[in-house]
């Protein structure tokens, strides 16, 4: 490598870090991705000198099959990555980074496997160190493609219960042990096996499936997060293996800051990261036993009601949910919420860490409809002046305001963190139904006395709400 | 020292960076952050094209195909989607 294109990767990597800087603030993100954009061209780039041994090199000998299948394989990347980013629907956001992590890893999978194969076949052969890091690459990445497919198929909505068996974990344990012996079987004994290679490879496919059928839909944004880290570890692992330092750089980085986001998912919804993934949330009997007994009753309220302890409230808090997401009625919303502000109503929307499928998913979605972004406040900042608000309005949003977390030792969510909604002085839910939410316990906050549960679907309820307030 | 050794320092110094890239992040710009580290990890889009470019076989040239597809669909698509989602992040007009 020349010491140019040395200097190029390290400007690469710069851009990278300034990158995912930027993007963790609001004002700046913009600038930080298209950066980040700009240090992956650079990085392109830079590696076409790099492009091939010594009898197939780009620059010396020239154009080959391969250098077309390549040009033909980026424009058809180009042309599904377009499509998907600009027809996806703001709201099925996190199935897209999905379904776009799986890709990543299935890329890292191949890469890592044909590099595994390549110097199985060379007379040098293979070294423990290049061993492990292709076998990493490519058990990490086929286990992130096939667990990012399942993942995008439950916030799709194709299957969203956990799937369990009795003894489940014990099986995807046995088979994760099978993958293990494979890998040292291949790194010590038999380093050009392809039954044992493929095997593997299959193997670690299954495993993505397995480990990620029995999560349940409430709990994808962690898997995706946790998937998107998994991915950038093994595009690491790649790096090594190839010798290429901005995908070291840059896989590490995800990987690193990918796990972090993931731990802070977790500790959002109060839970350690294994219960996540091997909990099964909602099996263990306790939470159902302590559902049963609610005290009070559900009162139901009219829009035409609802308006009017809007229109008249000083403050108001709006707590969106993955219910506003369903019905899309993230524009309804700011209608509302602009109609009651023309009025002199000061409203606040108050935002969960975990609201939604993914962490800043209701953020996205207002963006969308043009809230401005300090209107938004997080749940720490909200719950202090709680006390003070007149009207809460929860729009589809369950677990995280339930009362539950705080005061049913029993309860499953005990202990997550809420927005204390129920300390408004009228709370307005809007719901389709009294149909539990992903942790799927009973709500206490629909059973208090300041309570008005307002029925129907969230886009409806709010056309009429906004028609009543325009008409008070 | 050896170029493994250092290689590995790079690795490890990583490491420590991205925890303190993110660790004052504010919830809100969560789900464009992980869909902006999703698209930089597209870099495998490089590891595809270097393998492709040294493919012997067809079962490799078919196999490195797929991977510069899947590559270039995960960086072009993820900074697509990451761009779309942060345009929206406005402040109020007045």
């Amino acid at each position: 490598m020349s010491s140019f294109i040395a200097l190029t990767f390290i400007a690469v990597a710069v851009l990278f870090i300034l990158g995912i800087k930027l993007l963790g603030s609001p004002r700046s993100a913009r600038l930080g991705n298209l950066l980040a954009g700009f240090g992956m061209l650079v990085a392109l780039i830079a590696t076409i000198p790099l492009l091939g041994s010594a009898d197939t090199s780009l620059l010396q000998h020239g154009w080959s099959l391969n250098y077309t299948l390549m040009a033909v394989g980026i424009v058809i990347g180009l042309v599904i990555g377009a499509i998907g980013a600009y027809s996806v629907k703001m709201t099925a956001m996190p199935q897209m980074v999905a379904a776009f992590n799986g890709l990543g890893g299935g890329a890292a999978a191949l890469v890592g496997s044909l590099e595994f194969i390549r110097r199985a076949d060379s007379p040098e052969g293979i070294t423990t160190f290049f061993a492990i890091t292709m076998l990493f690459a490519t058990l990490i990445g086929s286990l992130s493609f096939s667990g990012s497919i399942i993942a995008f198929s439950k916030l799709q909505g194709y299957f969203e219960k956990p799937h369990t068996f009795p003894g489940q974990n014990i099986l995807n344990g046995l088979i994760l042990a099978v993958i293990l012996g494979l890998c040292v079987y291949l790194t010590g004994w038999a380093t050009t096996n392809p039954t044992a290679f493929v095997a593997m490879f299959v193997l670690a496919l299954v495993f993505g499936v397995a480990m990620v059928m029995p999560i349940g839909g409430a709990d994808m944004p962690v898997v995706i997060s946790l998937l998107n880290s998994f991915t950038g570890l093994a595009v690491a692992a790649d790096g090594f293996t190839i010798d290429n330092i901005p995908m070291i750089v840059a896989g590490t980085l995800v990987g690193s800051s990918g796990t972090l986001l993931t731990l802070l998912m977790c500790k959002a919804m109060n839970r350690p990261v294994t219960n996540v993934l091997f909990g099964a949330f909602g099996s263990g009997g306790g939470g159902k036993a302590a559902a049963e007994g609610v005290a009070g009753n559900v009162k139901p309220i009219q829009a035409d009601e609802a308006a009017l302890l809007l229109a008249y409230a000083q403050q108001v808090v709006i707590v969106p949910g993955y219910g506003m997401a369903v019905a899309q009625a993230q524009h309804q919303v700011r209608e509302l919420s602009d109609e009651l502000g023309r009025r002199g109503v000061e409203v606040r929307f108050a935002i969960h860490p975990v609201a939604g499928r993914m962490p800043g998913h209701m953020n996205v979605l207002l963006a969308e409809a043009n809230v401005p972004y300090d209107q938004l406040y997080e749940m720490e900042a909200i719950n202090p002046s709680m006390d003070r608000v007149d009207v809460c309005l929860v729009i589809g949003a369950n677990d995280v305001v339930n009362p539950a977390a705080r005061e049913e030792k029993s309860s499953p969510i005990y202990g997550m963190p809420i927005i204390e909604a129920d300390h408004a002085k009228t709370v307005i839910v809007m719901k389709r139904s009294m149909a539990k939410g992903f942790a799927g316990i009973e709500n206490h906050l629909f059973y208090k006395d300041n309570t008005r549960m307002l029925f129907g679907d969230a886009k409806a309820s709010l056309n009429a709400l906004i028609a009543a307030v325009k008409a008070t | 020292m050896s170029t493994e050794i250092l290689v590995f320092f790079i690795f490890v110094l990583s490491i420590f960076l991205g925890f303190e890239l993110i660790s004052k992040v504010p919830s809100m710009l969560h789900t464009p952050l992980m869909s902006g580290t999703n698209a930089i990890h597209g870099i495998i889009l490089l590891g595809g094209m270097l393998v492709l470019a040294d493919a012997g076989n067809t079962l490799a040239v078919a196999l490195g195909f797929v991977a510069v597809v899947f590559g270039s669909a995960n960086v072009f698509g993820g900074f697509m989607v990451t761009d779309r989602m942060l345009q929206m992040f406005k402040k109020k007009k007045k």
